[in-house]
């Protein structure tokens, strides 16, 4: 395998393009291919947008296969002579990821399957739910399940591939649960969903492991890696997990189970999902990667056991379906466990047969289900107990139902006949000697038998063996002649195909199989596959008569079989994966319950601890927390405030009870944080940390004033203690850290902002350059979040109800009793105060480019003068006199500095890019005027804004009027 | 002076994240902003500490790493409106639950 760092790049397109077995010759780029894919999705709306004219749904909803239809049979001839077509377009290169189209025989047969039999399915399902408001839901479900489909066979990158794999399991599981009121449908929906889904993953992994073998997702580079990938030490779990994905997408044995319990669905979803499509849909990746898989013994043993396991088994259980699409269910896993076992084999001739038996199933399987539809919703059930003798009020239906079920137990001058006849013969060659070549030949023809029991079973109890008993519909309802008209086109090919095998077999089954087997040159010596050998085989006529017996046989006995069977217990795989599943539910919430208990305490405990294993592992491996620095000295100013900031850091902690207390010792933390900052030379921070500090203090003062002024003693004791272990455990940590790091010398990236601030940014002050220019979209999304969490704040405010806190008289007279609401000395200076505090903020904000100061610092100095004027003299006086509104000035400034950030888009420059340049003014001097300002200018706005609507939002609660209208 | 800056940010941490495992919302509150004052200043030390040499040009001989600076400075301004919306938060669920405590219930507390 290929070491992870190699797998990042797949050189996809170019090997796809120059090396590997296609030459250029055969292959041909065709945007056809996209718009076969894209037409389903492209028509999908319009049945849910006609609903109201059902005819003009099912016109809309027939259209699309119908043109995909076409344009496959203009490109057939060239297909069918050898071409392959392509389309590509790199999706995610550095995932090997491709939106890559193939079109060759093998996918044009898929395709026209698809879309053909989606047009019979499409029209018979207009008149299956005739009368019903369903059908536009199910056109546009099928239309995106055809996409899919399509999708499948055209890929021609494995990954692009298992997207449309993994939709029609989805698309299935919304089809099956079709009438999600069921609690039957939703059982089967889960059920299958479960198998299948869980196939994908397998599937996705062997592709994961191929590709990353081969360095390639794209299918001509892993078709051409055979070798390679046979003879790799993963192959064998590359071709389990890759025989798990397409065994449970084709119902193979043991998890078959699904098919069964999606019948249901409506019929036309069994019809075209589950006989036609979908379940092929494993038999075609098998097709697909043949060249990579047959010939392994690996490959041959699994395939053909499981092969043979599925068609026994759905053969023998088929007979005991009473429900008509129980049996067809069980048929279909039969005849799907045929194929499989074909391509098993690994030869020519067997590959042949599959594909051959793979189109004559599509064409006899899909007419029997519309029958089966067609009593259902005549009779109200389908059940074969009830069924009876219908001949008589149906003789077209009988007559036409006769020839695909005639196919299906083999008859004679039918296509089933040469496809089970071709198995028959190919099990008899396949084999070496030894005992298995008794063995094989015995139960393919046990399995031959069984299947025309259950097909005599089918045909002759629907419509003879007596009359009708107990149908709910009685007398029963006429059948729309509509309905006959796919039954008699799928009875015409099945009789054309018998008539005629060898057009069939020579133009479109052999280019497929050559398709398949990755030699596209028809030059090479293919021979054509013999019927003759039918002829020439001795004991064929014997076997013939032989399963023909044996099913009549078992038919006839078929009254002891039943009494046998309903004596079995009954296994239903439904009620078993439910249960499983409300026990794996009921398990995994006692988990989730042991972990998520609603407690934001627990769950806060729980980050604390997690970030504490994640950080004290590293940090414990350091070999010294000391690095090489050398110390800076302390002297005893800055050691005394900082011993001050942990005394009033520590009383915030155990004097947190008492909150008012709590709040004052925040505060002076908050203060000397700032002096911290001034000491350590960053004098923009310092400014910037005041200036907050002062309004969060403001802030949580007012909250405070409706929450209680004490927190209870805490119930549980130790809950206290524990959590104090954990906090000086996580300040440990943090201050090692922190201490290994700053002894440490330093690699920053900041020698290019000092060196480029003055020549690049025109200003001197490094940190406002940082912020308004070289990381000026930083700051853009900074300012954003101011915004967003002040609108949050007014909008939290808002509607806030204060139940019983709106200031009641006696509260507003202990109120006077001890201060006057605004007290006159403040009053008096605050107002002289405010355009000296304005005056300070431009000349910081001004000056911040080249000396500390700026947006941040000028707007925060702004809003305290401002807020000022709200605390002394009262919301409303300051409200009347405010010509400012906060939201419109928060959008102002976010406008200025993102349209700041725009305008060097216009000079060809990247966004935010600043210009400035300096001018001589008289009497003032030189004088720079820049972008950056303006930018500025932009965040100054917001910070105002933001602070103010905050501030008084919050302020206006405890007004002693009580909160007003909301303000800003 | 490493060695008591460190030391400032362990009690800085300890404070924060005590307080904020209390169970009251207004504890809680106060344990953010003891949180958020910690990382603001782990933030700056990563610059390391500098005596005199503020990051403007001109105004000395030596600068201190003015990206941490830079850095921290709209941490403060986004701290105190995280704080703002979280006082609002905690006074709005107050009110409305009529109690205090984080879970939102408090079956023994009287309402508030």
């Amino acid at each position: 395998m290929a070491p992870p760092g190699q797998m990042a790049v797949f050189p996809s397109r170019n090997r796809l393009l120059i090396g590997s077995w296609l030459t250029s010759v055969r292959t041909r780029f065709d945007m056809t291919l996209l718009l076969i894919l894209l037409l389903p999705i492209l028509f999908l709306p319009a049945p849910l947008v006609l609903r109201h004219a059902p005819r003009a749904a099912v016109v809309s909803a027939l259209l699309a296969p119908a043109i995909i239809f076409y344009l496959l049979l203009q490109l057939l001839p060239a297909v069918l002579a050898g071409q392959v077509l392509l389309f590509h377009y790199d999706w995610i290169p550095a995932l090997g990821l491709a939106v890559s189209l193939r079109l060759d025989a093998l996918a044009a047969l898929f395709a026209l399957l698809i879309s053909g039999i989606g047009i019979s399915v499409i029209f018979y399902a207009h008149h299956y739910f005739a009368g019903k408001p369903d059908a536009p839901r199910f056109f546009a479900m099928i239309l995106g399940f055809m996409m899919a489909m399509l999708g499948i066979v055209l890929s021609e990158n494995l990954l692009f591939m298992l997207v449309f794999w993994e939709m029609t399991s989805l698309i299935s599981f919304l089809l099956i649960g079709f009438y999600g009121q069921k609690q039957i449908s939703r059982r089967g929906a889960r059920l299958s969903l479960f198998i299948t889904g869980g196939g994908g993953l397998a599937l996705l992994a062997a592709i994961l492991l191929m590709g990353s073998i081969v360095g390639s997702f794209q299918l001509s580079d892993i078709l051409a890696e055979r070798a390679l990938l046979q003879q790799h030490s993963v192959f064998p779990w590359i071709l389990g997990l890759f025989l798990v994905g397409v065994f449970t997408k084709s119902a193979q044995f043991p998890f078959h189970l699904w098919l069964p319990h999606a019948m249901s669905a409506p019929t036309p979803v069994s019809a075209y999902l589950h006989s036609a499509t979908m379940v092929k849909a494993g038999i075609f990746l098998m097709m697909r990667l043949y060249p990579v898989f047959s010939g392994a013994e690996v490959w041959f043993y699994w395939v053909v056991a499981i092969g043979f396991m599925t068609l026994l088994v759905g053969s023998f259980v088929a007979i005991f379906m009473h429900d008509m699409k129980g049996l067809l269910a069980y048929s279909t896993i039969s005849h799907l466990g045929l194929i499989t076992l074909l391509l098993g084999y690994g030869s020519e001739a067997a590959l042949t047969v599959a594909v051959f038996h793979l189109i004559n199933h599509a064409l006899f399987k899909a007419p029997l289900f519309m029958m089966a539809g067609s009593i259902d919703k005549a009779a109200g059930t389908r059940d074969l107990r009830q069924i009876n003798g219908l001949a008589w009020h149906y003789p077209w239906l009988a007559v036409l139902s006769f020839i695909p079920t005639a196919a299906m137990a083999g008859l004679p001058y039918l296509n089933g006949y040469f496809s089970k006849k071709l198995f028959i013969v190919e099990s008899f060659q396949s084999t070496d000697s030894g005992w298995l070549a008794v063995l094989i030949p015995a139960l393919a023809i046990l399995g031959a038998a069984f299947s025309v029991g259950y097909a005599i079973r089918l045909f002759h109890n629907t419509f003879f063996n007596g009359k009708p008993r107990d149908i709910p519909n009685w007398p029963l309802p006429a059948i729309s002649g509509w309905v006959y008209l796919p039954l008699a086109c799928f009875a015409a090919l099945c009789l054309w195909i018998g008539f005629w095998p060898e057009v069939l077999l020579h133009q479109l089954v052999q280019p497929v199989v050559q398709a398949a087997q990755g030699n596209v040159a028809l030059t090479t010596d293919f021979s054509p596959y013999d019927l003759a050998i039918l002829q020439q085989h001795p004991w064929l006529t014997t076997i013939s008569m032989l399963t023909f017996a044996g099913g009549l046989a078992v038919y006839s006995a078929r009254k002891a079989l039943f009494a046998w069977h309903a004596a079995l217990p009954t296994v239903d795989a439904k009620d078993i994966f439910e249960s499983r599943m409300q026990w794996l539910i009921a398990r995994s919430q006692q988990g989730v319950h042991l972990v998520e208990n609603g407690s934001l305490q627990r769950y806060v405990i729980y980050l604390v601890l997690t970030a504490l294993v994640f950080t004290s592992w590293p940090l414990w491996q350091l070999q010294q927390w000391r690095g090489e620095l050398a110390l800076m000295p302390v002297d005893a100013m800055s050691a005394g405030a900082l011993i001050l900031l942990m005394v009033m850091a520590i009383s915030v902690a155990v004097l947190h009870r008492q909150r008012l207390i709590a709040l004052l010792f925040t505060g002076a933390t908050g203060l000397l944080i700032t002096v911290g900052f001034a000491r350590f030379s960053a004098p923009d921070l310092a400014l910037t940390q005041f200036s907050v500090e002062v309004m969060a203090i403001f802030i949580m003062m007012l909250a405070l004033s409706f929450l209680p002024q004490s927190s209870p003693q805490e119930k549980v004791r130790y809950r206290a203690k524990r959590d104090a272990v954990v906090a000086t455990v996580a300040g440990i940590g943090v201050a090692v850290l922190s201490f290994a790091v700053m002894t440490r010398p330093q690699q920053s990236i900041s020698d290019y902002f000092l060196a480029n601030s003055v020549p690049g940014g025109g200003g001197s002050n490094v940190v406002n350059v940082i912020l308004v220019d070289f990381r000026g979209f930083d700051t853009l999304g900074e300012i954003a979040v101011l915004a967003i969490a002040a609108l949050a704040v007014f909008a939290l405010t808002r509607n806030l109800r204060l139940k019983g806190h709106s200031p009641s008289a006696e509260h507003i007279d202990a109120w006077h009793g001890y201060a006057q609401p605004y007290p006159l000395i403040l009053r008096t200076l605050a107002r002289p105060l405010l355009p000296m505090a304005l005056l300070v903020s431009a000349y910081i904000f001004l000056r911040g480019h080249n000396l500390p100061g700026g947006g941040f610092i000028a707007g925060l100095i702004t809003a305290a003068a401002l807020s000022l004027q709200y605390v002394a003299c009262g919301i409303r006086w300051a409200q009347v006199r405010m010509l400012t509104q906060f939201r419109p000035l928060i959008g102002a400034g976010l406008l200025i500095a993102g349209l700041t950030g725009l305008g060097s888009l216009l000079f060809d420059h990247p966004f935010l890019t600043s210009w400035f340049s300096y001018f001589e003014l008289p009497v003032i001097g030189k004088f720079e005027l820049a972008t950056a300002l303006l930018f500025d200018l932009g965040v100054y706005a917001t910070v105002v804004g933001s602070t103010m609507l905050i501030l008084a939002n919050m302020g206006r609660l405890m007004t002693i009027h009580g909160p007003g209208k909301e303000i800003g | 002076m490493e060695v008591l800056v460190a030391l400032m940010l362990g009690v800085l941490t300890t404070c924060g994240v005590y307080l904020v495992l209390r169970p009251r919302t207004f504890s809680v509150v106060l344990g953010l902003t003891m949180l958020s004052h910690a990382v603001n200043l782990f933030l700056f030390s990563m610059g390391r500490l500098h005596s005199n040499a503020p990051a403007v040009i001109g105004a000395a001989q030596q600068h201190a790493d003015p990206l941490p600076q830079a850095l921290v400075l709209t941490a403060i301004v986004i701290s105190f409106a995280m704080t703002a919306f979280v006082v609002v938060l905690a006074l709005r669920s107050a009110l409305e639950l009529r109690n205090d405590h984080v879970d939102g219930v408090d079956k023994e507390e009287e309402p508030i």
